[in-house]
């Protein structure tokens, strides 16, 4: 199969169940909004290192956000809601109520709650006070500026991690022209973040290593500088490759972003576009490539 | 037919007790059976059907017309349905209501939305006293739901409330929100004299003017802009009430108190 003239290999990625919730900051200018979405993703990029995989899933325009400001949503992913009550505690505490005239909603109507907001109001130190109306509870705490808002709860719900496709390109520069392209595309996509950075990896990684302390090494297989040392994957005349990551809050947004990411990505200098998995055998979800355009 | 109509027969003079004009009551019911319900007419026990033309049978959706100034108790403890009224309303209206809708063409007495948990009055004319507030030896009022005036509303507007929402496009009655232990009372009109006496905690913004100074146990504390209230007017909005873009954006001068109880009230007034 070839979209463009660029080969679609008879592969799939392997996505693994995961948790995910959807903040919803809001700030007095897009800036700011976009500030405290920036750090409460940054370093979110691999659940194993991170503890999170987050990202940035849109701008949302002020006559949308719950309280008539330019806004922001993020989307956080964790293995289990523990994790992800760990995370949103220190994401939400750390990056977002100290970022100036920030506010944080939850954007995830679910069955399974956690306390977030209601937790982070005893920093308050016993003057936070809350709102409730139709049923939403806010907190107000006190801070220097003014008043932090949160939420009191946020909904998390069953999510998957871990979609992904590889880019073989010719050149590094060609490789990198065609990952952003398919960064661009993607990003359209709702209720997918790409999180690794600029939404692109460049050092994508397997599950064995020949040492006994690591987990992940990286993915010789596709390692264009050591092809001569080690069992590759790469055809001939691939010089680069890059990975694109997707969670998402579904299977079938990661599979939109996926296909539209790919067709973005077939441009001249991309030789082959592939997939990482692993046999099979660890992730819920298989996203077979060819199978995106049936 | 989906929807009840009852149409008031001729004018009334004596008080009428109506608890039993409720969706919750109605549903289910036949005609017949819905003009059968009991009223407490001054002291005598009528039935619907002796004072109102009955239309149709007993649905979620009711609609009253007539002059019902002297007809108390109307959806008191409703929880589901809407009740619509084209005319005035007498005492204690959606009283201890928990949910649903009751919209009131005309003018409503004293009581109205006392002790209420839930739902929506809405209100296209003025409100009497003790709108959402508690009865006599009560410790609690109103704790939970909407009530949206588009008229003024009497003195003690909120009294011990404990919960909810209470916005009066018009002017606001003396002691707005006395005794109040939490909630909000918005006021977009003046808000009147001793508001928030003995206040423990809960919101009253005043959108309008202050028709007295506020009483001395309020301190001034700053100036700011309130991100929940902007929440809360972007709501009120989408409700219909008149918010303008320089209240939702502007900044609030926000006084603590009552200081002579627990001193966690606030009255936000609307910097012009």
């Amino acid at each position: 199969m070839h979209i463009n003239g660029v080969e679609i290999e008879d592969t799939f990625a392997e996505a693994f169940k995961m948790r995910g919730a959807r903040l919803i900051i809001t700030a007095v200018n897009p800036r700011w909004a976009l500030t405290a979405a920036q750090v409460t993703t940054g370093f979110g990029t691999s659940v194993i290192a991170c503890g999170c995989e987050a990202g940035i899933e849109a701008v949302i325009p002020a006559d949308e956000t719950p309280d008539g400001r330019p806004g922001v949503s993020v989307l956080i992913f964790t293995m289990g809601s523990k994790g992800m009550e760990n995370q949103l505690m220190r994401r939400v505490g750390q990056c977002i109520m100290t970022c100036p005239t920030t506010a944080c909603f939850n954007g995830l109507e679910s069955d399974e709650m956690l306390k977030i907001g209601g937790t982070l109001r005893y920093f308050g130190d016993g003057f936070q006070s809350s709102k409730r109306l139709e049923g939403r509870r806010l907190w107000r705490i006190p801070v220097m500026e003014g008043e932090f808002l949160v939420e009191e709860s946020f909904g998390i719900k069953k999510a998957i991690g871990g979609g992904n496709f590889l880019i073989l390109g010719e050149s590094p520069e060609a490789t990198l022209e065609a990952a952003e392209r398919a960064v661009e595309a993607m990003e359209k996509v709702r209720e997918v973040v790409l999180p690794f950075p600029g939404g692109i990896v460049r050092s994508g990684s397997k599950t064995t290593s020949k040492y006994k302390f690591l987990h992940a090494s990286t993915n010789t297989a596709y390692c264009p500088t050591i092809r001569r040392q080690t069992e590759s994957a790469l055809p001939e005349g691939v010089n680069s490759v890059l990975e694109i990551v997707i969670d998402g809050l579904d299977e079938e947004a990661v599979r939109e972003a996926t296909r539209v990411g790919i067709e973005a990505a077939c441009r001249p200098g991309i030789v082959r576009i592939s997939a990482g998995n692993y046999g099979g055998n660890l992730g819920q979800y298989h996203i077979h490539l060819r199978e995106l355009w049936k | 037919m989906t929807t009840t109509i009852l149409r008031l027969k001729e004018p009334i003079t004596l008080p009428v007790e109506a608890k039993s004009v409720s969706p919750d009551r109605f549903v289910g019911l036949r005609q017949e059976e819905v003009a059968a319900l009991p009223v407490l007419f001054g002291r005598r026990q009528l039935t619907l059907g002796d004072l109102f033309a009955v239309e149709g049978d007993g649905t979620e959706k009711t609609v009253i017309e007539g002059d019902l100034s002297h007809i108390k108790r109307i959806g008191q403890g409703m929880s589901q349905g809407r009740i619509t009224i084209h005319g005035n309303v007498g005492m204690h209206l959606g009283a201890k209501m928990c949910g649903g809708e009751i919209v009131v063409h005309g003018n409503v007495d004293a009581w109205a939305g006392a002790h209420m948990s839930g739902g929506l009055i809405r209100v296209h004319g003025n409100a009497g006293p003790m709108l959402g507030a508690a009865y006599p030896g009560e410790k609690r009022g109103m704790c939970g739901g909407v009530i949206l005036i588009d008229g003024d509303a009497g003195p003690r507007a909120g009294e011990r409330m404990r919960r909810g929402l209470i916005a009066v496009q018009g002017n606001l009655g003396e002691f707005a929100g006395a005794r109040m232990i939490a909630g909000s009372l918005f006021v977009f009109g003046t808000l009147g004299a001793r508001a928030g006496a003995g206040m423990k905690r809960g919101t009253i913004v005043a959108l309008g003017e202050i028709a007295d100074s506020l009483l001395p146990v309020f301190r001034y504390a700053c100036s700011y802009r309130p991100a929940f209230l902007r929440y809360y007017l972007h709501r009120l909005r989408e409700w219909g009430l008149p918010v303008t873009p320089e209240q939702v954006a502007g900044l609030f001068r926000r006084h603590t108190g009552d200081v002579t109880t627990l001193g966690k009230g606030e009255i936000l007034v609307y910097d012009q």
